[in-house]
């Protein structure tokens, strides 16, 4: 797809690598992107298969395929997977491939930093599966049957798997501090000469916003496995309560990171969609500036309102009541986030290319988890839900519409830009029906499931669960199989496809759609006036 | 050239500042270790043992409340750092507020080796914890148990009729704690009389 590119490149460059080193030792924000993207499409089948594996197991009530410390290595594995694996790289995927090429700079800051900030994903990827696989080996210790919490004491008792997944965790942290660092330090010193921070396009200024809740709370996190460790192996007690510890200060450090996580996963996508409504709507997008404060609003507040997560532990009336109030209050930005999506769409000229489809699900979608949040934040109510499968539920409502299908939506409507091609746009409308109905028909049910008393992490569950979990796997069965009409959409579109335009859809606006479909392997060497 | 020059020096800049943040949020995560002690004691957000209920404002002089019924529930565990058994011979009975009752717990060393422990007291909910008195209880001391030796471990307790009405049921639970340090362990035999002596006191706060 590049041929024609690399060679005009190699002009100017003489030592431009070709073959592996091409990708080994890239500095190219695009093919640095292109790594980041194909490697969260991986762990999001290896993801994936775990929750297929975790729904036909629960497809009836009794114990099947899996042993109780398997099926939980799984639930562990699953989460681990995805969220560090999937979604964050797939998100900085997204944030490698468009941000030079949205605000006008030739590159990455720090491209050197860059391509460490990737290759240390998969020797993390590497640690995680090891973590899941020790176990079956003689001498293997217990399996990780923690959850992706970690709690100890559990989590101090567990064998070695244990050990490799801080270490997979800590080299996860570092991959994502430095993509952090090197997208704040772009954003806010190359920025093309007249693109002030409040005109520059949306989806930067959520990554920008992302990139600081990164740097701010994965430290925390990787102190918090840190000390496990050395609960683990070196006789501190910072949690072990045998030793004077206290169990609950980690659940504190670990939601001081696990909160604000909840909005790197979803700011990126909502940037996403501040592009892609307004492109599909024929319209600028509605209250930018509020948009804006929205964000810094949602991402303050989400800093102090961690403990909403650990309601049960025994918390003073005066704290849980700070904490219920807090996390009430986000409802009012994110709110003000949607209303603005909506009044973009108002009497927008609007076609609904896959892209918008994605969007316009999202908006519904993600406002249906925000709203059961909202249950599930009030202290009484919760003290009734927590650990239950409507707690699933919610955040699967959350993050599968809020993170994911922003990134689909993402990469379907800028697949064209990067690889010079549309997609086969009946076979995407086809994607997005199966994946969203499969959705639905998955994770609703699970609301009735947790509301009517099923705990959430247990292999086995009363006959009573026995049809809303049936019709649950039975979704989850359509939504899974629904990524290889994905993955195949994907391949189809590199390998060739109708010519795509510079200006892959009549309403897109900004730098990235001035440059070729797809863009030359260095672009805006230049830099773009703007006016 | 010298534009570009000018911008990496910038970039630089950001970059270690933006270090240094990365450094101070991984310095503040152990930080909360000491802060997150200092907070709960300050603001009683969080501890069970930092109660403020001034002796004085409970009855000393007890009154058997014989109209009224709260269930103790008995619950017994043991650290798997001691190789013991340990458990409740009475696993919940009905006790009037203001009486006193005893029962007793069963100890067993799994071991040929002797073996020291300490039982640490808990309760729950944690709003009881004042109101429960420990008259006599094995927790006050150290234990030490020869190989295979069985021993009752006898406690004697009362409830306070101060306890607060709403509570209908409350629950007594031990973690037998090995007092010698085990091999990777800290040396405990400091930290957990402290401990053990800090909740007798609390909860014998009406009788002092």
């Amino acid at each position: 797809m590049t041929t024609t590119t690399l060679n005009h490149d190699e002009a100017h460059h003489h030592d431009m690598p070709t073959g592996w080193r091409r990708w080994l030792f890239s500095t190219n924000h695009k093919d640095i992107g292109t790594l980041y993207l194909l490697f969260a499409l991986t762990m999001l089948f290896l993801g994936g298969a775990s929750a297929m594996l975790i729904r036909l197991e629960l497809f009836q009530p009794g114990i099947q395929l899996l042993d109780p410390d398997l099926y939980n290595n799984l639930v562990t594995n699953h989460a681990l997977i995805m969220i560090f694996g999937a979604v964050m790289p797939a998100a900085a995927g997204l944030a490698n491939w468009m941000i030079p090429m949205m605000i006008g700079a030739p590159d990455m800051a720090l491209p050197r930093m860059n391509n460490l900030s990737f290759w240390i994903l998969p020797a993390a990827a590497t640690m995680l599966i090891l973590s899941f696989i020790v176990p079956f080996f003689p001498g293997g210790g217990t399996q990780i049957n923690t959850g992706w919490t970690l709690y100890p004491p559990l989590s101090v008792q567990v064998g070695m798997s244990m050990d490799f997944l801080i270490f997979a965790i800590h080299l996860l942290g570092i991959s994502s501090v430095l993509a952090s660092i090197n997208i704040i330090v772009t954003l806010l010193n190359m920025r093309a000469p007249g693109m002030t921070l409040m005109t520059m396009p949306m989806f930067c200024w959520t990554w920008l916003v992302t990139a600081f809740l990164l740097i701010l709370v994965v430290p925390v996190l990787a102190g918090g496995v840190t000390m496990l460790l050395f609960d683990r192996h070196f006789g501190t007690s910072f949690f072990d309560a045998a030793g004077g510890g206290d169990p609950v200060l980690f659940q504190h450090l670990f939601w001081f990171f696990g909160h604000p996580e909840v909005y790197i996963l979803l700011l990126p996508s909502i940037g996403v969609l501040s592009h892609v409504i307004p492109a599909f709507s024929r319209k600028p997008l509605f209250g930018y500036k509020s948009m804006v404060g929205a964000m810094l609003t949602v991402a303050t507040i989400g800093m102090v309102v961690w403990a909403h997560h650990q309601y049960t532990i025994g918390m003073s009336l005066g704290a849980v009541t700070y904490f219920m109030i807090g996390t009430i209050l986000i409802s009012i930005p994110v709110g003000l986030m949607i209303f603005n999506f909506i009044a973009t769409m108002w009497r927008g000229a609007m076609t609904f290319e896959t892209p918008m489809l994605f969007a316009v699900a999202i908006v519904l979608m993600f406002t249906f988890g925000g709203l059961s949040g909202v249950m599930l934040a009030v202290v009484p109510a919760d003290m009734q839900y927590h650990d239950s499968m409507f707690v699933v539920a919610h955040f699967h409502y959350v993050l599968m519409p809020g993170a994911v299908f922003g990134l689909f939506a993402g990469v379907f409507y800028w697949l064209p830009k990067w690889t010079g091609h549309m997609y086969d746009e009946t076979l995407g409308k086809i994607f997005f029906w199966t994946n969203v109905i499969g959705f639905n028909i998955t994770f609703f049910p699970q609301h009735f499931l947790g509301l009517a008393g099923m705990p959430r992490r247990i292999v086995d569950y009363n006959m009573m669960f026995t049809e809303f979990n049936v019709i649950s796997s039975i979704g989850a069965i359509i939504f899974g199989l629904s990524h290889l009409l994905l993955l195949y959409i994907v391949i189809k579109t590199i390998r060739g496809g109708k010519k795509a335009e510079s200006r892959a859809w009549e309403g897109a606006k900004g730098l990235e759609w001035e440059l070729d479909s797809p863009p030359a392997f260095h672009t805006w060497t230049v830099a773009p006036q703007i006016k | 050239m010298n534009n570009a020059r000018s911008g990496e020096n910038k970039n630089r800049r950001t970059t270690l500042l933006l270090s240094g943040l990365v450094v101070g949020m991984f310095g503040f995560g152990f930080a909360l270790v000491p802060l997150y002690d200092l907070f709960c004691e300050v603001t009683g957000t969080q501890s069970l043992s930092q109660r403020k209920i001034n002796p004085a404002d409970l009855q000393v002089v007890k009154q058997v409340e014989s109209d009224r019924w709260v269930t103790v529930k008995f619950d017994a565990t043991v650290n798997p750092n001691l190789p013991w058994e340990f458990q409740a011979t009475t696993r919940s009975m009905r006790v009037h507020p203001g009486k006193t009752y005893e029962v007793n717990f069963v100890a067993r060393n799994r071991s040929g080796d002797a073996a020291t422990g300490q039982a640490i007291p808990s309760v729950a909910p944690w709003q009881a914890t004042p109101y429960f008195s420990k008259l006599e209880c094995f927790c006050f001391n150290k234990q030490t148990l020869a190989g295979n030796q069985q021993t009752d471990m006898p406690l004697r307790f009362m409830v306070s009729p101060d306890l607060p009405a709403d509570i209908q049921s409350l629950t007594l639970s031990y973690s037998f704690m090995r007092l010698k340090a085990s091999k990777n362990k800290t040396d405990l035999s400091e930290l957990l009389p402290q401990i053990a002596k800090q909740s007798a006191t609390e909860s014998t706060l009406p009788n002092r």
